[in-house]
């Protein structure tokens, strides 16, 4: 079950992030850059998708734990630290260098695997050095 | 400031897919449909089937997608060098890794679960990403 709701959500989630447009780094720097003709699409994909994420949490929060039985994870980390905001601030300069964020670059990998591949190497190899599970 | 054309429809459906599949995940099996953890897990996890299995779906979203939109779906994939590619990979992925999440953990399920922490990280990537693309603009690297 677990795991059919995981393929199916990451079904949806992939499909929703084509529609969206996210996927075109054309598109995602359209949003960032502020000095030419701004194009705030971006602001209506996070919006859009908060609005509808919302209740979805709000009603797993109420009920305690998930539809499957599970407890619902929480993150581990508590505090707003140099970490959490030095790598916020690392990852913004990334997103604003190669219009990527993690997943249209997944998604990317179809359409252009030689671009999109470095890309997700480069980001993998990064995510695997700075934390030791 | 000049506001390009631009469709609500898009965007709005788009996101509020993106917003269905959050809210499944964490309704469904309480887990947070953050992409950058997901990833990291799904590679090197201790438990990693749920992981393993969303990311073979949004693989197949994608192979999907560029069925039916083809090359326009990675619109200024083509342009990027070797080097931004490269640079921008690696600091998406320590920055993730420390930062605890991305566009997706903090932007979308962090916030939705009115976490600070979240908020905090959303503010700082959001304008690191804004400043790194003016300071591309005014360098002419853009």
């Amino acid at each position: 079950m677990r795991i059919a709701i995981a393929l199916l959500s990451g079904l949806i989630f992939g499909i929703g992030l084509a529609l969206s447009g996210m996927a075109s780094p054309d598109k995602v720097i359209g949003f960032l850059d502020l000095t030419g003709r701004w194009d705030p699409s971006l602001a209506f994909v996070m919006g859009g998708g908060l609005v509808v994420a919302m209740p979805f949490y709000w009603l797993a929060a109420r009920r305690g734990t998930a539809l499957c039985g599970d407890a619902l994870g929480e993150p581990g980390e508590r505090a707003i630290d140099a970490r959490l905001l030095g790598g916020a601030a690392l990852f913004g300069i990334g997103w604003g260098i190669a219009g990527l964020c993690p997943g249209p670059a997944l998604l990317d990998l179809a359409v252009q695997p030689l671009a999109a591949g470095v890309f997700c190497a480069a980001m993998l190899g990064g995510l695997l050095l700075s934390r030791r599970d | 400031m000049e506001v390009a054309p631009f469709s609500l429809v898009e965007p709005l459906a788009g996101g509020a897919l993106i917003g269905l599949a959050a809210g499944l995940l964490r309704l469904g099996t309480g887990h947070i449909a953050g992409i950058s953890g997901i990833l990291r897990l799904g590679v090197r996890g201790p438990d990693r089937g749920w992981q393993v299995a969303f990311l073979a779906g949004l693989l197949l979203a994608g192979l999907a997608a560029a069925a039916q939109a083809g090359p326009r779906l990675a619109a200024g994939l083509e342009k990027a060098s070797l080097t931004a590619l490269v640079v921008g990979g690696l600091l998406v992925g320590i920055g993730t890794g420390l930062g605890n999440g991305c566009t997706s953990g903090h932007g979308i399920c962090g916030l939705a679960r009115f976490s600070k922490r979240s908020l905090a990280a959303v503010a700082v990537f959001m304008g690191m990403a804004f400043l790194t693309v003016l300071i591309r603009r005014l360098g002419g690297w853009l």
